[in-house]
């Protein structure tokens, strides 16, 4: 259930701005890719584009091709709600359906895909909460508005909802900035789990955060304010934090700049 | 309210305040018209204190506006209770001169000798007439604010928007004449055609005339409620946070799933709002009813006949040449027409109110 996403020479634009350009990577499947680099550099604009949720605004649109297992998400006769189901994602301030019961929240994805019956709703969404380390806390209650749950209770329900669809990828938008360091902490413990299953891209600005949890890290950087955004440098976590080969993505993790 | 008085004695205390400039030589105020950013001065501290402590003001704006808004929402309270007291008082003894039950007579001759009158048939008619008209008016609103919010693209939905508030802006008078002059006619042919075909049911049966019928009613009331419920319900549709229905979309729903699973439920309470609104609207609509009903003082469920009269039309109808009974009578009527809007209004926040737990938390 982890496929391979390459992208080659991915251009996404807002209405005439282009805000990332050229940007081609492969990331394998069952690891983890962190995307990193200054704010309005085109990490989350990018990771938008992965599973087509960036043609949402109006005026958005995306150039290149990313195909995932070989096929382009990005032709033309593709069902665009299939593209998201088998990539889920996960977003920056937790964002539960505030009028639904913590278990409504968990098996919104399978309602949608057409999955009524109650036994299987109720297996799915113990196995979700489960992988997303939530089960405990919220077994007993799971008739209770998902919004009443603390912030850390609440990313890690929306993550318990992305997965319970089973897609193949997950993407996650600096999924940690809203939260305390000990819910960041068990976010981050349930990465390292959750890889098994899943490829998984995170954005954030946290390098620390990139450096424990990622297999390979992606640096992205622009020229100045209004440039597209770029990918300077694209390898295995271990070597961009200890000896990169370019020397802005030095400047950039030792906080000389960004 | 003897404030600046109390200011200026304030000023003295040490406490920097806006009218301590007065005091200082004229250098030290143009220096500060320079440089009207920073309220630090070299003669004195800065707005953040530093002096002693000043005492807190018994009167100033803060207490007066206070006043003011105690006042206001008091005024509401009197202006109502007034009112009732008004209505009870002229009502009751047009009560007491009643021969017949208030309740069930279906019939109003309040000006006679032995005055006769029942408000049953006028109530069975407003409660009728608006809930047709409701049935009509909430789907296609609510299409319309839902195509206005999420489908239309930017200027097409500013420009109908704009149209439909517009229609909010028309005199029922209008909509009255519209309804009795032109309306009626295809009203007419369409309650034919239904009594051919769907006679059967006793909603669309008898034997005509068609035209002046509550069909026709509740077709112009619904034309009039529409622009608030869809201004009302398209406003709650905006507000839905983008990022429940991203979350919806990125779980692989259509847009009419993400609307679904999202913005519906985020704006069920808006909803029930508006609808009540227009209910409201509905419920109290005086003059284009009194144009287009046919005037009856029956109960019947028969929407197409000629027929059909409401609490409000009865009162445009008959007050002109009403005698005190009869004025009292409609008083009355008007009393009646006021408990339904209370009953509808209080079924509609207990509406709102159920799910509190859950409408809560999303603010």
């Amino acid at each position: 259930m982890a496929k391979r996403i390459e992208a080659e020479n991915v251009t996404a634009y807002y209405g005439g701005f282009k805000a990332i350009e050229n940007i081609s990577l492969t990331v394998e499947p069952k690891t983890v890719t962190a995307l990193i680099g200054p704010s309005g550099c085109g990490k989350s604009t990018f990771l938008r584009s992965i599973n087509r949720m960036h043609e949402v605004l109006p005026g958005a649109r995306v150039e290149g091709s990313l195909t995932i297992d070989d096929q382009d998400i990005y032709q033309r006769d593709v069902d665009v709600t299939a593209v998201r189901r088998m990539i889920g994602m996960v977003f920056q301030r937790p964002n539960p359906f505030p009028t639904m019961s913590i278990f409504d929240n968990v098996v919104a994805g399978l309602r949608l895909n057409g999955v009524r019956k109650k036994s299987i709703l109720e297996e799915a969404a113990e196995r979700a909460l489960r992988s997303a380390n939530l089960w405990d806390e919220v077994k007993d209650r799971l008739g209770k508005p998902g919004a009443g749950l603390s912030g850390g209770q609440q990313q890690r329900l929306c993550i318990a909802r992305t997965i319970a669809v089973e897609p193949q990828v997950v993407l996650m938008d600096e999924p940690c900035s809203a939260l305390d360091p000990i819910s960041t902490l068990a976010i981050e413990d349930l990465m390292f789990q959750l890889k098994d299953k899943f490829t998984i891209i995170i954005v954030t600005h946290n390098m620390q955060q990139a450096a424990r949890v990622s297999d390979r890290t992606a640096f992205f950087s622009i020229e100045k304010t209004g440039d597209p955004g770029r990918l300077i440098e694209y390898d295995n976590t271990q070597k961009i934090f200890s000896n990169p080969s370019v020397k802005k993505t030095e400047d950039y993790i030792t906080g000389r700049f960004g | 309210m003897g404030e600046s008085p109390h200011r200026s004695a304030n000023a003295g205390t040490g406490g920097t305040n806006v009218t301590e400039s007065r005091e200082w030589p004229a250098g030290a105020s143009a220096r500060v018209a320079e440089a009207p950013v920073s309220t630090r001065t070299p003669e004195g501290p800065g707005l953040g204190g530093g002096g002693a402590l000043p005492r807190a003001r018994a009167f100033g704006a803060e207490r007066a506006f206070r006043g003011l808004t105690l006042a206001a929402g008091t005024a509401v309270l009197v202006v109502i209770a007034a009112i009732a007291v008004f209505l009870v008082a002229k009502a009751l003894p047009a009560l007491r001169a009643n021969t017949e039950n208030f309740w069930t007579f279906e019939g109003w001759f309040p000006n006679d000798p032995e005055p006769k009158f029942g408000i049953g048939a006028l109530a069975f008619g407003t409660v009728l007439s608006s809930v047709i008209a409701l049935l009509l008016a909430v789907p296609v609103a609510l299409g319309i604010a839902l195509y206005l919010s999420h489908y239309a693209p930017r200027r097409v939905g500013t420009t109908l928007g704009f149209l439909i508030d517009l229609l909010a802006a028309v005199p029922s008078v209008v909509f009255g004449l519209w309804g009795r002059d032109y309306f009626s006619g295809p009203v007419a042919d369409l309650s034919a055609w239904l009594n051919r075909y769907f006679g059967w049911i006793p909603l669309f049966g008898g034997d005509g005339p068609f035209g002046a019928s509550i069909l026709l009613g509740a077709l112009v009331l619904a034309i009039m409620v529409l622009p608030i419920i869809t201004s009302l319900s398209r406003e709650v549709f905006l507000q839905t946070p983008t990022a429940n229905e991203e979350a919806a979309l990125a779980l692989g729903a259509t847009r009419w799933e993400m609307i679904r699973t999202a913005v519906l439920p985020y704006g069920r309470p808006g909803i029930v709002a508006a609808v009540m609104l227009g209910l409201g609207r509905a419920l109290g609509e005086t003059i284009a009813l009194a144009l287009t009903l046919g005037i009856t003082f029956g109960i019947s469920v028969n929407l197409i006949e000629n027929g059909g009269n409401t609490i409000a039309a009865n009162i445009a109808n008959a007050f002109g040449e009403a005698n005190d009974t009869g004025r009292g009578a409609l008083i009355a009527s008007g009393l009646v027409l006021f408990a339904i809007t209370l009953i509808v209004n209080i079924t509609a926040r207990a509406i709102i109110h159920r799910r509190r737990e859950f409408t809560e938390s999303a603010a």
